[in-house]
């Protein structure tokens, strides 16, 4: 645990560098506020319409996919570790045969995810 | 490191020594990290105004050299505006994950065999996660502008670089099947200085999955080609229009450091890292016990800035894709072909345990082939357009 | 199911893509267009009404405003509208003139209409080479006219300098400098396979759209219709030249997609560099300017006159009713015909897609709404 130490204290002293910085363009750079400087920019028009909008859900099927794939890497992180020491073993085959089995699951699926054409964006469909 | 640096100071505790260790890494790093950003966003300009036969920014200093100064001063200031009726919580605290995420990786790069922030015993995955939160702030940034062009662009990031991860994970698998450790230090000591102990020449599945790193690694840094979260003949500025002063200047700080952690990282996995040859190494080690690891940061800063200097010249060189077109690439291709890399070096390993030297001899060659007609091509091009450039009809 | 809604986004009138100022409302689903909106007239100067109050020779300076992008071709057909209604004509070494300036200015405006294009897709160090080259025809025109922007050099009757003594040199120098700029500029972009894939089938106007709609001009061609008023209705010293009309054929897709009529002002560049060299070659020496009364008063009449610009088709509809001044002048170009066109074929297109089709019609904002 004690290797993460540095870690922890990186992220303090980037997140104080962020705030530091941040702080002093405040004072040094003292915002003026007019309503025209607060507008939205929408190519100088008003703006006729909010933005927060339910959006397209092509965007939401690509992160299903994103949680699916990662997740299931993830898994496959300690496999690839020990995998060399195994083969050094001379069990090399059978884990192969192992990974290859569950990516060859996670394959069926890139497969799948191909037919259903959530990666067909064209023409609106 | 620091048993050795508690025996130089018996008189203090051992907490202390730690915490005063990890202070000075922490404020090194971050210092390195800024005196890599603005140098290296100068001299993209400086690259680009070459590729476009114009000058680039030369005012600020010799050849322009501090103008990054300058540009950092006039964003300090900058007002820090908040468009009125933007999410004010969330729009103030975007940038800081974009930042975060990059100088956070900075902490297990190997600079040397023993300049390393943390040797983490899972740097690979602490490494692909700490880049996620990137991701993070771009969407925050985008949603909470309270900007159509924004959330187009924050929408377009996150699709764009959790779709690139999963490439990007799988191709570092492959780094992790061949040295058997996610320490990054293990990594690189399970390489050689010799470019046939590389990894990236250990089989042709390991090239494959270089490559893939290196696109999916560009794809993840929002560089061209796959800048498409900030394209700007498309959405404006992407997620960064409504962004001013301090702010908007760490949504590009992250880009260049970006710039520098993939190089970093393309190094280490499978360029041998710090690796140098024994003899440069006796060489040095009779001078000294400094000069080693002077020796192993040179060669670590050359591979990496092969990288860096690399992408800067893609960035100026290619168009940019559309996003069906950025998800096919990434689903269609990336992503199987990561696959199979990672399936054909599990095969390899068990067929050649000991390696088979002609191949990794061959791959050398071909890449070393590559080079040179990269370098022919360059030069060419270069006797050609200097001739153009300079044309004057009128003196 | 979830429910997403369509955004309603105004592209314009200060954006990146519009080229000046036109606004597209736009109605998108996030990505995919489902309708887009041309929204011109945000630079509208009433040309026409100026028209009707200055008279025949003070408008000449203003048709270099209606596209300022090839203001030589409105020169010439404004210059070749008035000359048919009064009944001048212009000597022959002046045709000439008007010609080579011409076909200068068409290779000018396809370098940025090509520079654009590559920007627009991502790509900016194209753009940069474009406008290097676009200099140094600037370089050339003012060796002509002084000018380098709004030239005002085409005049009724003739044109306003003779060319200088090394004008022809110096030509000659630039055409071999640029021909071989051309093909590199082909090797720095037009082959690069992402831009071949941007391009290639996106926004495919077919040829009967491209009728209907009225494009004229390289947009026209670009759908395979063989239509160029230098060589269908000829003016000028057109017929005495010899050059090719290319014409789109389907290069990386189908025909009359961006990429045929991004090709086609490439491929025009060459043929228009043909073209000046000819016309170099031919050109006889003598008087530049026809006698031109000080007011010109042509009679009771009505002309019509048309000319190849770099954006098609441009025409003068001038009707005299016998003073000094026109009693209508109705200006027809090519850039408002092919707005009325985005509407028909931007829905189902990306919002990248939409950037791409706007640029390959070669859009210039003050030649929609003049």
């Amino acid at each position: 645990m004690l290797s993460y130490v540095p870690v922890l204290i990186l992220f303090i002293f980037a997140l104080l560098l962020g705030g530091a910085f941040v702080f002093l363009s405040y004072f040094l750079g003292r915002p003026k506020k007019t309503t025209t400087k607060l507008n939205p920019y929408e190519c100088g028009v008003e703006q006729a319409t909010l933005p927060r909008i339910p959006v397209n859900i092509k965007f939401f099927a690509v992160a299903l996919m994103f949680l699916l794939f990662d997740v299931e890497v993830a898994l496959l992180y300690p496999w690839a570790a020990y995998f060399k020491s195994m083969v050094s073993e001379g069990l090399g085959t059978f884990v192969l045969i192992e990974g290859l089995i569950f990516i060859g699951i996670l394959f069926v699926a890139l497969v799948y995810i191909f037919r259903t054409g959530i990666l067909h964006w064209e023409n609106g469909k | 490191m620091i048993q050795q640096l508690s025996l130089l100071f018996p008189m203090l505790p051992m907490w202390l020594v730690q915490a005063i260790w990890c202070g000075v890494v922490a404020v090194l790093l971050l210092t390195f990290f800024s005196l890599f950003a603005g140098p290296v966003s100068w001299l993209e300009r400086r690259i680009a105004g070459r590729i476009m036969s114009r000058i680039g920014p030369n005012r600020v200093g010799p050849q322009g050299i501090i103008q990054w100064l300058a540009d950092g001063v006039k964003n300090f200031l900058k007002e820090d505006l908040i468009p009125r009726d933007a999410d004010k919580i969330l729009f103030r605290f975007a940038p800081y994950p974009v930042f975060l995420g990059v100088t956070l990786t900075l902490v297990t790069l190997p600079f040397s065999s023993l300049l390393i922030g943390a040797d983490l015993n899972v740097g690979l995955l602490y490494i692909v996660g700490a880049w996620g939160l990137v991701v993070i702030g771009l969407i925050a940034a985008g949603w909470s502008s309270n900007n159509k062009w924004t959330l187009l662009g924050g929408m377009r990031s996150a699709a764009q670089m959790i779709s690139y991860e999963i490439p990007l994970v799988l191709s570092l698998l492959v780094v992790v099947l061949m040295s058997g450790s996610l320490s990054l230090q293990t990594i690189i000591s399970s390489q050689g200085a010799s470019p046939v102990e590389w990894f990236i020449f250990s089989n042709p599945f390991a090239f494959i999955a270089f490559v893939i790193f290196m696109i999916s690694a560009v794809a993840e840094g929002n560089r061209t080609p796959f800048d498409l979260p900030e394209a700007e003949s498309e959405l404006v500025a992407g997620y960064n229009t409504e962004y001013s002063g301090m702010r908007f200047l760490f949504f590009f700080f992250a880009e260049w450091g970006n710039l520098y952690v993939i190089g970093a990282l393309a190094a280490s996995l499978f360029l041998g890292g710090w690796q140098i040859p024994a003899g440069w190494r006796n060489f040095a080690s009779a001078q000294g016990p400094i000069l080693p690891h002077v020796f192993e940061v040179l060669m670590f800063q050359l591979k990496t800035w092969i990288w860096v200097l690399l992408i800067i010249q893609l960035r100026w060189t290619l168009p940019r894709l559309r996003v069906d077109q950025l998800m096919k690439v990434s689903w269609k291709y990336l992503t199987p072909f990561a696959f199979v890399s990672i399936v054909g070096t599990g095969l390899w390993m068990v067929v050649f345990p000991e390696g088979w030297l002609f191949m990794k001899y061959l791959l050398l060659f071909s890449m070393l082939a590559v080079i040179g007609y990269f370098v022919w091509r360059a030069i060419w091009q270069l006797r050609f357009t200097k001739s153009k450039a300079d044309f004057k009809l009128i003196v | 199911m979830i429910r997403t809604e369509e955004m309603t986004i105004s592209m314009g009138p200060q954006h990146p893509a519009t080229h000046g100022v036109l606004r597209f409302i736009v109605k998108t689903d996030g990505e995919v267009l489902h309708e887009v909106k041309p929204d011109v007239g945000y630079l509208h100067r009433s040309m026409e009404k100026i028209a009707e109050k200055v008279g025949y020779i003070s408008f000449q300076p203003y048709t270099d405003r209606i596209d300022y992008v090839c203001a030589m071709t409105c020169n010439h057909a404004y210059a070749m509208a008035v000359e048919k209604a009064a009944g001048i004509s212009a000597p022959e070494r002046a045709e000439y003139l008007r010609v080579i300036a011409s076909e200068l200015n068409r290779i000018s405006s396809h370098l940025i209409m090509a520079g654009v294009m590559a920007m627009d897709i991502g790509a900016f160090t194209p753009f940069i080479h474009a406008i290097r080259e676009r200099e140094t025809v600037n370089d050339l025109f003012e060796m002509l006219c002084g000018a380098r922007l709004t030239y005002n050099y085409v005049r009724i009757g003739g044109v306003s300098f003779d060319a200088p003594a090394n004008f022809k040199e110096k030509c000659v120098e630039f055409l071999n400098h640029f021909e071989p700029i051309i093909d590199e500029f082909n090797r720095l972009i037009s082959f690069n396979k992402i831009y071949v894939e941007r391009l290639a089938n996106v926004g495919v106007v077919s040829r009967e759209d491209a009728i209907a709609y009225n494009l004229v001009g390289p947009n026209l061609r670009g759908s395979g219709v063989r239509f160029d008023v230098r060589k269908d209705i000829p003016y000028s010293i057109y017929p005495k030249i010899d050059f090719n009309v290319p014409v789109g054929i389907g290069e990386a897709g189908k025909v009359g997609d961006c990429y045929d009529r991004y090709m086609i002002r490439i491929r025009e560049m060459k043929e228009s560099c043909k073209i000046v060299r000819q016309a170099l070659e031919q050109m006889p020496e003598g008087e530049i300017m026809a006698k031109v009364p000080r007011k010109i008063k042509p009679p009771v009449t009505e002309v019509y006159s048309r000319c190849e610009s770099a954006r098609g088709d441009m025409g003068f509809y001038l009707v005299s009713d016998g003073t000094d001044k026109p009693y209508r002048l109705k200006i027809r170009t090519g850039s408002f015909s092919a707005m009325s066109i985005v509407e028909k074929i931007a829905p189902g297109l990306m919002i990248a897609d939409l950037v791409a089709f706007i640029s390959s019609l070669d859009v210039v904002a003050p030649e929609v709404d003049r």
